[in-house]
């Protein structure tokens, strides 16, 4: 895809003082929530009928996934989770946008941008059931732990990018936050270091109306993306439920970073279906109506009107997805719960690369702690006996 | 080999300092110096002087002055494969990067199940005895040996320093390193091109004497060496086991210096109040019961702020007050 950047709409001028729950006019959007394609001048986006089906399938199989996993935690599988409802095409959307080689600094809520790095659904739910903290290879497919402290993985995401930079390599970063996390004060450090130094990293913020229970208007008095010009690097706010728009949006900012040109925000203009986590209750701080609406400008939806209106997808293809959707959510499940608790005694190993003396010290104790218990049962038996 | 020019009369904390980034640098092409001023300034306390000139911007990194994103873009250099040491101006202006030390450079090992391995040593100028301005002179190694994942240590003398600095930069876990500012312009022998005495964990019997085990580490170590020193004119034969690390602690050393005088004096300029000289008596009592003759007994800092610099002296533990509690531990 080749954009002019100077068409206009990656802007680093702040567009008209708009409040911040202000959609239009400065969206970028490629696909209306009635699923026709329409055109932007900045951002075009060249598509196959077999990748935009492919697209739906990557949609469908993390919505399947997402809801899959909140039944486990509702089931006792797992302690908590995090939904995505809502944010599959803006997860969807940046993930495909990067190559393999670019590097995702995830929130613990990029279930959809995983999918996209080929991380196995699995892997993501350890830390939910309580088995671990995370614990897969970052490297393996470059993508990161999940963060849970709001902000933090930011600045990872910049001296990674910085990294790059150094190497004289072209790959690129994508930070993901959220709206929440705007607030934050390691979010402002790395737009400056991003700046400072032309790291090749795309910031690319979910708003997704709500922070808990706190909505945008707590966080800023401007719209997200505008926060960019204070940096000095270009934001743009897209249409987070279009997938399309997404994917050309990100596109378009990992090559201006990945070819030296500096950070870029995106600001994803979404919404969060769901709850916060499983342990939050929306009914208390929003209203069913705004619920409602966004529910007309479904990510799926829109995405499955279009390719059926244009003859791309019938209803075979849609069941195969579909079928294709039950059937991961059933691996998902069975492994979930065939996912086998660590031994106690993990608790002293990876605290330290090369090793600690007390950590030492602290297993062998809590081991010859844990083994005077068989000792015991034993002796109170021979007790009986007696 | 000959001993470099520069190196054939003692040298300063702070050239000893440079001298190990400088190798550092020089050794392996990953190693990254960062921080505020750490460029064409030298730091603020020159600490590395002459560094970019001699290796560039792009591995003497003058940074934004925000620590928080210092060490947080530290933590990406090091998935990158990058090896930064990065420098904290102050000890008191190392509180905003305290999460990132904490939740994430501390802990990022152990949640990727050792995937992944976190090289970033952070020196920070700590304590006091320089006569500065408020936060300035704070003494907050506790907070950092507390939290599993880091390692701590503390040098008390120029060639420590070096060797330390090295070794700390070497490390595949992250190492708070704390230098002992007051101590920056003390001068001793050093032959970097030697090879240390000892790991970097170790613990030093800097004196020896079979009366009184004073336990010091960095700034401190050298009060406890003037009060051994003032003690012996007494004929008191006091012991003095300079910690150098504080995470992990050389327990063993300790012990065998304890269990042979019997007493022990822990000296730290932190307040007392949980200070490393919590741990230490504790640990020492458990290890030491039926040697002791005394309880361990503490000097340190008071449970205030650290007062304004006219009055510093008062707070700080000096030759006079570790005495008195020597005498307080041999009166027992």
């Amino acid at each position: 895809m080749t954009v002019d950047s100077t068409a206009g709409a990656p802007t680093t001028a702040p567009a008209h003082g708009s409040p911040a729950d202000a959609g239009p006019p400065e969206l970028v959007q490629l696909l209306t929530p009635e699923g026709e394609r329409v055109d932007h001048p900045a951002y075009s986006l060249e598509t196959t009928p077999e990748e935009l089906r492919s697209i739906y399938r990557d949609l469908v199989l993390v919505r399947r996934f997402d809801s899959e996993a909140t039944s486990l935690q509702r089931q006792g599988e797992l302690g908590l989770w995090a939904s995505l409802l809502g944010q599959e095409a803006a997860q969807v959307g940046s993930g495909r946008a990067m190559r393999p080689t670019d590097y995702a600094f995830p929130t613990y809520r990029e279930h959809g941008v995983a999918w996209c790095k080929g991380v196995d659904p699995l892997n993501l739910l350890g830390m939910f059931r309580g088995v671990n903290h995370g614990g897969w290879d970052p490297n393996e497919k470059n993508f990161h732990l999940y963060t849970i402290v709001i902000g933090s993985q930011t600045l990872h995401a910049t001296g990674y990018a910085m990294g790059i930079t150094k190497d004289g390599a072209d790959d690129a970063v994508i930070a993901y936050f959220g709206d929440g996390a705007s607030s934050q004060g390691d979010v402002s450090e790395a737009f400056t270091f991003a700046s400072v130094y032309q790291a090749p990293v795309v910031f690319f913020c979910q708003n997704n109306q709500w922070a808990i229970s706190e909505p945008t208007e707590k966080q800023t008095r401007v719209p997200l993306y505008q926060r960019a010009s204070g940096f000095g690097f270009p934001g743009v706010r897209v249409d987070g439920n279009d997938v399309l728009a997404c994917l050309a949006v990100t596109r378009w900012a990992l090559d201006h970073a990945r070819t030296g040109q500096g950070p870029v925000l995106i600001e994803a203009f979404t919404y969060r279906m769901g709850a916060h986590t499983t342990s939050d209750d929306p009914t208390r701080y929003r209203i069913a109506e705004e619920l409602e609406s966004w529910k007309l400008k479904d990510p799926i939806e829109r995405l499955k009107a279009y390719l059926v209106r244009e003859g791309w997808a019938d209803s075979a293809f849609l069941e195969s997805v579909e079928a294709e959707s039950e059937q991961l959510a059933r691996r998902v499940r069975e492994g979930v719960r065939t996912m086998p608790d660590p031994d106690p005694s993990s608790i002293f190993e990876n605290v330290y690369a090369e090793g600690h003396a007390l950590v030492d010290e602290e297993r062998e104790g809590y081991l010859a702690y844990a083994s005077s218990f068989v000792g015991a049962a034993a002796e109170i038996t021979d007790g009986e006996d007696d | 080999m000959a001993v470099e020019p520069e190196f054939d009369k003692p040298v300063t904390m702070v050239k000893a300092l440079n001298e190990a980034l400088r190798r550092s640098l020089d050794e392996n092409p990953k190693t990254l110096v960062m921080g505020e001023d750490v460029g064409r300034l030298g730091g603020v306390f020159r600490v590395t002087d002459g560094l970019h000139k001699d290796f560039g911007e792009e591995r003497v990194i003058d940074t934004p002055l925000a620590e928080s994103g210092i060490v947080g873009t530290a933590i990406g250099l090091a998935l990158r494969g990058y090896r930064p040491v990065v420098e904290i101006q102050f000890d008191g202006f190392v509180y905003p990067a305290f999460d990132q030390i904490v939740t994430q450079l501390a802990k990022m090992h152990a949640r990727a199940l050792g995937h992944i391995k976190l090289p970033v040593t952070i020196r920070i100028p700590f304590a006091g005895g320089i006569g500065a301005v408020e936060h300035h002179s704070e003494s907050h190694e506790a907070y950092f040996a507390h939290t599993a994942g880091l390692k701590v240590v503390a040098p008390s003398n120029p060639a420590d320093a070096h060797w330390m600095l090295r070794q700390a930069i070497a490390s595949d876990d992250p190492v708070v390193f704390l230098e002992p500012k007051r101590r920056y312009w003390d001068k001793a022998v050093l032959d970097p091109t030697g090879a240390p005495a000892l790991g970097l964990h170790q613990a030093r019997v800097a004196r020896s004497g079979s009366d009184l085990t004073l336990v010091a580490y960095g700034p401190m170590v050298k009060v406890c060496l003037e009060a051994a020193e003032a003690a012996a004119e007494d004929g008191l034969k006091l012991e003095v086991v300079d910690l150098r690390s504080l995470s992990p602690i050389d327990f063993d050393t300790l012990e065998q210096s304890v269990k042979r005088t019997g007493r022990a004096v822990v000296v730290h300029e932190a307040p007392v109040f949980l200070g490393m000289g919590a741990e230490l008596a504790a640990r020492i009592t458990e290890r030491c019961f039926y040697s002791l003759e005394a309880p361990v007994l503490r000097v340190g800092g008071y449970f205030a702020p650290y007062p304004p610099s006219r009055v510093e002296d008062a707070f700080l533990p000096d030759l006079d007050r570790v005495l008195d509690a020597v005498d307080r531990a041999m009166a027992f």
